[in-house]
């Protein structure tokens, strides 16, 4: 089926970007993710449901990025004792660790020979399910750790290297197995899933109207992409009509936490190549900004800015002053940094020709964000499919086609500079008004999806609502799905010293993707 | 007379070790003013050293006896070494037993059992430091000891006392043969002590260690040993450098009363000033080369020794 028929045959799901939806059988679920394949689109997001107590069955769920529109895909399985479905890691790769999650979760299986737990690591039982509607979330286990298998490299000299999930740094926890020769790798394999929490669970124990600061909490430092497409996926639901001004101060919210990352990220990736310097410089220019953000947002790290309906808090005169001081005094600094960089022959040297993830890799194994558009992907949400307010703000997307350390370190400085224009875009052109609508209680059994281009990627919100505010399911997926097998590709052939490099010029979350 | 000898190189060893993680805290200080940090105070490592020495060892379960010697025998080379150095006197009883290609021994040495104790282990960290460690030092310690053979040539001895005595009575030593050696010998400087460009001590990113990854297993009076023995041996290295081309104030045989010592203490500690300074800057100006080139850069510092030599030679001494 071509795209047209498919999108003709979909409903309409409440969502910020034009998002269809569209229930499938068995077959057709395999059908339309070759289709999809064939069209290029990307794969945003894959989970499941348990519908047992309403509907008699699981729910599987795959959403699609279409270059104009979301596609939603739904199959419902009514099979409860042994509920199955096909796996579409042929079509999307990504989609692997994503069904092993739905498993690990809800019991839901594929026919996909990799049977390994990925967020389960022994805490709770193999039979047990936890986003079960019968599993009680207070329930304890005793932790029964199980060896985890990894594919092993043989040939001559070649050994193992096992890293974490404890660091010799204060980072999140996750475990990398090198194979190596010398120092050369042959095969890098993650095992992540150590920060699960159980958001999910946790979310059907949520009211509606506090579920953005969960969503929030999700990966800390992208605090304002998840609230947001948790607002916005409530929004739809509801038919909120968020105010302007609100629409406007909560995409200044996002650029200001896009700034901050980078800016963080790009410190840290000049002293993981051993230069210093470059850390002190930028976490001063990252303290201010953390600074600007408690007086301006009320939260250095914008937590709880964006709320149901619009936005905690409006900007005053003195706050927008000191927001546009720092950015008159943040941009000759950054463009400073960047000359230095960029004449820095060792940080060059270290930075080109690391880590290059190619155009093709990249595409074939669905990259998105900002590693895609180091590699030459022209990707944004901000702008296409372009949702509001962006579409007044019409953002500049930067595109390297290096694909190395360097170009992940270019598109951050230009992301920087181009999120500093669309600031004081929006201080100038802000309308005033109300920064808060009331959202009314949202009707039982809809679906919403919000999609927000964060600082690593599209962040996506699937929320199903229930009855009486509550919550019944919401699945909020973190852009390091799709780009942590990347790494894997990434470190091919680079050396064992490079890696920690590497892996910063990627940046993932952990918290996110292990939710 | 003799008991007077002795007594000036016991105190000079004991400077040594005392100052050592002095030396140590003013470059980290001078590092971190350059990189507009507020500085940690200069007496930071003997806080950490009193730490350690505090705390119980946690040892590996799977140490040997190899493993928990180690820091002791560290230890005991680099203040062997500190002994041999001429720091403050020539007049070193020590030095006559040894002279400078012992030392390289002695460096060897240290080398050889640390990276046997991170291997003890039997982490993959260890190992993967051990054989990093032993690839620089296969490396440096040929270039080290042209830089040496171009002070052997100028004093036509190989004790390191002869070679200050001899810049002390021949005078002119501005030499474009020393030049190289010099540059030569302040890049091994820094690649056998595990700073930038070649390794990083301040790193906490376990995949790059070099000197980190084999000693990550040490814990409490281990530790406090093993970076001691760290401190000091930056301090030897720098003091043969001083001995090799910057001798002046080093009291001579003969010429060392309590003035001349007093006035060569004053002398070594301004030029560890001056020293810790202009390391600290070519830290902060350098980014940390890819693991692969350091064989180049050791390789280019044995050239300009081996230059130095030529020079030496074609110019006519």
């Amino acid at each position: 089926m071509t795209v047209d028929t498919i999108l003709k045959n979909s409903a309409i799901l409440p969502g910020n970007l034009p998002t269809h939806y569209l229930r499938v059988n068995r077959e057709q679920w395999l059908q339309t993710a070759a289709d999809m394949r064939k069209e290029n689109a990307t794969l945003l997001s894959l989970w499941g449901a348990d519908d047992r107590d309403r509907d008699g069955g699981f729910r599987i769920f795959a959403a699609y990025l279409l270059p104009r529109v979301v596609l939603v895909v739904e199959y419902f399985l009514t099979d409860t004792v042994a509920p199955s479905y096909s796996s579409i890691a042929s079509f999307f790769p990504v989609a692997a660790r994503m069904q092993r999650a739905v498993h690990d979760l809800l019991g839901i299986s594929t026919e996909a020979p990799d049977t390994r737990g990925w967020l389960r690591h022994g805490g709770w039982p193999e039979t047990t399910f936890p986003l079960r509607k019968d599993f009680d979330g207070d329930q304890q286990y005793p932790v029964a750790a199980a060896p985890y298998s990894f594919v092993s490299v043989e040939g001559d000299g070649v050994h193992e290297i096992a890293v974490g999930p404890v660091h010799a740094g204060t980072i999140e926890p996750g475990h990398f197995r090198f194979s190596v020769v010398g120092e050369k790798v042959l095969r890098l394999e993650e095992r992540l899933g150590y920060t699960h929490k159980g958001v999910a669970k946790l979310f059907e124990k949520t009211l509606q109207r506090d579920g953005h600061r969960l969503a929030a909490r999700l990966s800390g430092d992208s605090a304002v992409a998840f609230s947001w497409a948790y607002c916005v996926s409530l929004e739809s639901i509801t038919g909120t009509v968020c105010p302007n001004r609100a629409l406007w101060l909560r995409a200044l919210a996002l650029e200001q936490e896009r700034i901050a990352n980078h800016l963080g990220d790009l410190g840290a990736l000049g002293n993981d190549a051993g230069f210093a310097f470059s850390l002190t410089q930028f976490s001063k220019l990252k303290e201010d900004l953390l600074r600007v953000n408690a007086t301006a947002f009320g939260a250095r790290y914008l937590m709880d800015y964006v709320v149901p309906g619009g936005v905690a808090l409006d900007l005053t005169t003195e706050a927008r002053g000191a927001l546009l001081t720092f950015y008159d005094a943040l941009e000759p600094s950054v463009i400073r940094m960047h000359s230095i960089f960029e004449e820095h022959a060792g940080v060059q040297d270290r930075f080109r020709e690391a880590g290059r993830l190619e155009k093709e890799t990249a595409e074939q194994l669905g990259a998105i964000g900002l590693v895609a558009r180091a590699s030459g992907i022209a990707c944004d949400l901000r702008a296409h499919p372009c949702s509001k307010p962006y579409d007044a703000l019409t953002p500049k997307i930067s595109i390297q086609t290096e694909g190395d350390v360097a170009a992940r370190a270019q598109i951050r400085f230009e992301e920087v500079l181009e999120s500093l224009r669309l600031c004081r875009k929006i201080l100038a052109d802000i309308a005033a008004g109300a920064v808060h609508a009331t959202v009314p209680v949202a009707k039982e059994n809809q679906i919403g999806i919000g999609l927000i281009e964060g600082w690593r990627g599209p962040v996506m919100i699937a929320l199903e609502t229930g009855p009486d505010e509550s919550i019944r399911r919401c699945h909020a997926h973190d852009p390091s799905w799709q780009n942590w097998p990347l790494l894997e590709y990434a470190i091919l052939g680079n050396i064992v010293p490079d890696f920690p490099l590497i892996n910063k010029s990627f940046n993932l979350s952990y918290s996110g993707q292990d939710g | 007379m003799k008991t007077l000898t002795f007594v000036r190189q016991f105190g000079e060893v004991l400077l040594a070790i005392a100052i050592a993680p002095l030396f140590a805290g003013w470059i980290a200080q001078c590092r971190a003013w350059l990189q507009n940090r507020s500085a940690p105070p200069l007496v930071q490592p003997y806080r950490m050293l009193r730490k350690l020495f505090q705390k119980d060892v946690a040892l590996a379960a799977d140490a040997s006896r190899l493993f928990r010697a180690t820091p002791y025998v560290l230890f005991g080379t680099m203040v062997l070494a500190a002994a041999i150095i001429p720091s403050i006197a020539t007049d070193l009883p020590f030095a006559q037993a040894a002279d400078a290609i012992a030392l390289i021994g002695l460096f060897a040495t240290a080398r050889v059992f640390l990276s046997l104790a991170a291997m003890d282990i039997g982490t993959a960290f260890g190992s993967m430091g051990a054989r990093r460690d032993m690839m620089i030092g296969f490396l440096a310690e040929p270039a080290l000891l042209m830089v040496l053979f171009n002070a052997f040539l100028f004093s036509g001895s190989t004790a390191l006392p002869g070679v200050v005595e001899a810049s002390a009575t021949h005078g002119s030593f501005i030499d474009p043969s020393l030049i190289f050696a010099a540059i030569a010998f302040l890049m091994v400087l820094l690649a056998e002590n595990a700073r930038i460009p070649i390794d990083n001590p301040a790193t906490h990113l376990e995949l790059t260690m070099i000197h980190e990854a084999m000693v990550l297993e040490y814990s409490a009076r281990h530790l406090a040993l093993v970076e001691w023995s760290s401190d000091l041996k930056l301090l030897n290295y720098a003091c043969i450098g001083f001995a090799l081309f910057l001798p002046w104030g080093i009291a001579t045989h003969g010429a060392d009363g309590t003035a001349a010592l007093a006035l060569a203490a004053v002398a070594l500690l301004a030029k560890l000033v001056v020293a810790g300074g202009i390391f600290a800057l070519i830290e902060s100006l350098s980014a940390k080369l890819r693991i692969f080139r350091a064989p180049e850069y050791l390789a280019t510092a044995f050239l300009l020794a081996v230059l130095g030599l030529l020079v030496h030679l074609l110019l006519g001494a």
